[in-house]
């Protein structure tokens, strides 16, 4: 099989079962008479109509800026709190039982409460995600720092690479696959977050607007919002994809190097 | 260069007690190559560990240059056995070998010339945009011992660093740290389990006894310095250093006084050259 073969095969196995179930959805929905079944048609019909460049001014660009803030937040508070937690042990014996515990509150949950004290504006949004984010950041954080090599722990010792060139250098490089798996993790978090956020106080915004739409009974429109979410959140986790290759091509390599000589 | 006098070191946890070196007196003098051998488990690595730096000894002091070792010296390099684990696997051959340098607040052209130099005389100057799992066990450790001589150490600790090398490849790395020795004029303290590879190398073989550990015999190594793999292998001289290391590392086990095995070469009487 040749280079072109390879891809075209790749390719197709990539886009097969999406398309047999868009196809599918488009035949089994075709004849549908249901108010809230419309036809796939239908729907991608509205589509153009609904997402016209002003409303995604108006209401996906706020949307990603609030889930880009919150998980900005959510990145920097969980790897620096994880780094702390994982390089001491007695912290770790303290923190511990209280994370497992805030770990396991649902965030939507905190929704009201946050609301209490950060009012129904962006704050109050951005706090919500980045108090779901956070956990699986910090956590896996936590767990790649502690997992630091014994020996490239002595090696750097030895060769005077300590303090922040440490933290650079050693501690955060080694732990970043674990780093990356709970970033990933809080990528999708901070999607439910930001539409659930959205739908309980707010002007604008996907979460909003899909509401909206339901109450105004203009069901075709809000299956595409649905879907524009579902796009939204495929892409999103492709470009997670492509940055986490890049970061980590070395961690790719180092696997599949070792894979073969076992 | 070295002076280690009466190092003891104690390990303690879980209720049980562990005296992993008793009393170790030695010294290592600047320039001189010197291998500790001795029977597995005699805590050849803990007192590796001490020297360098990385554990606190329970008891004794080891001194480099004349000052008194806390934490790990600047002008002291070190080889582990794992080259797997030692080399920054996130980092390529070149940028790994520099980061010490970094450290050392080196400016980038002095930097890129140490570098290139250690590089090219372990034979990996082509190497040197490669990352360390994409080269063989062999060239890893060269590059770790590349990383240790553009540190420009006075002493040079090497940690079985040969124990997980195809025998090969080890016959090359054993007459490339002679070599560079040799050359350079650094001090090397060599540990390892191998008989023939401490003869071999050393100017000096010092045997350990078994744990709780002391120095069980000094034995000065009266090979000529031009060694090849081929011809001092196969030198009567070598075949009764290498027999005599052997008995004695025997006898250690076995926790047979030395008095009994030492015959006519002990360090004291060392035969004519």
């Amino acid at each position: 099989m040749n280079g072109l073969e390879r891809v075209m095969l790749r390719l197709f196995l990539v886009v097969a079962l999406p398309a047999v179930l868009v196809v599918a959805w488009w035949f089994a929905s075709d004849d549908s008479t249901d108010i809230y079944w419309p036809p796939l048609r239908t729907i991608l019909s509205t589509f153009p109509d609904v997402w016209t460049g002003e409303r995604l001014r108006e209401d996906v660009l706020p949307s990603l800026l609030r889930l880009s803030a919150g998980y900005a937040c959510a990145a920097v508070a969980g790897v620096a709190l994880g780094t702390v937690i994982g390089s001491y042990r007695r912290v770790r014996a303290v923190c511990e039982p209280v994370l497992e515990f805030l770990r396991a509150v649902p965030p939507p949950v905190l929704v009201p409460v946050i609301m209490l004290f950060a009012g129904i504006g962006d704050t109050m949004k951005i706090a919500v995600i980045a108090s779901g984010c956070v956990w699986p950041i910090l956590l896996n954080t936590v767990e790649g720092v502690r997992a630091v090599d014994s020996v490239m722990s002595e090696t750097a010792r030895s060769y005077g690479v300590t303090g922040v060139a440490r933290l650079r250098h050693l501690v955060l490089r080694s732990a970043s696959p674990q780093i990356f798996a709970g970033l990933r993790q809080a990528l999708s978090i901070g999607i439910i977050l930001m539409v659930i956020s959205e739908m309980f106080a707010a002007s604008n915004g996907l979460g909003f607007t899909i509401v909206q739409f339901q109450r105004g009974f203009a069901i075709p429109d809000m299956w595409t919002g649905i879907l524009l979410l579902g796009l939204l959140g495929f892409v999103l986790s492709v470009v997670f994809r492509l940055v986490e290759r890049r970061a980590l091509g070395w961690y790719h390599g180092l696997r599949d190097a070792s894979r073969r000589s076992s | 260069m070295l002076d280690v006098s009466g190092l003891k070191k104690v390990y303690e946890g879980s209720g049980r007690r562990v005296e992993a070196v008793r009393d170790l007196t030695f010294t290592v003098d600047a320039g001189e190559l010197v291998c500790l051998v001795g029977p597995s488990g005699c805590g050849k690595t803990t007192l590796l560990k001490c020297v360098g730096g990385l554990l606190t000894p329970t008891a004794g002091e080891v001194l480099v240059g004349g000052r008194r070792v806390t934490g790990p010296p600047p002008d002291m390099a070190v080889v582990f056995q794992e080259y797997g684990r030692s080399l920054f696997p996130w980092m390529r051959v070149r940028e790994n070998v520099e980061l010490p340098l970094r450290q050392k607040k080196l400016s980038s052209g002095r930097r890129r010339e140490l570098v290139a130099d250690a590089l090219a005389s372990v034979g990996l100057t082509d190497a040197a945009g490669a990352y360390p799992w994409q080269l063989s066990g062999g060239m890893q450790q060269r590059v770790a011992i590349a990383r240790a001589l553009a540190y420009e150490p006075e002493v040079l600790l090497m940690d079985e660093p040969f124990a997980a090398v195809d025998a090969q490849t080890r016959a090359d790395l054993e007459d490339l740290v002679r070599g560079l020795w040799r050359q350079r004029g650094i001090t090397i303290l060599f540990v390892t389990h191998d008989i023939d590879e401490a003869v071999y190398l050393g100017e000096r073989v010092l045997i350990l006894s078994s744990s709780p550990t002391v120095v069980q015999e000094q034995l000065k190594v009266d090979l000529p310095a031009d060694r090849d793999q081929l011809h001092t292998r196969v030198a009567p001289r070598f075949a009764e250093l290498r027999t005599h290391v052997y008995e004695q590392i025997q006898a250690a086990k076995r926790g047979t006084p030395v008095d009994r095995v030492v015959k006519d070469l002990r360090s004291d009487a060392p035969p004519t050259k």
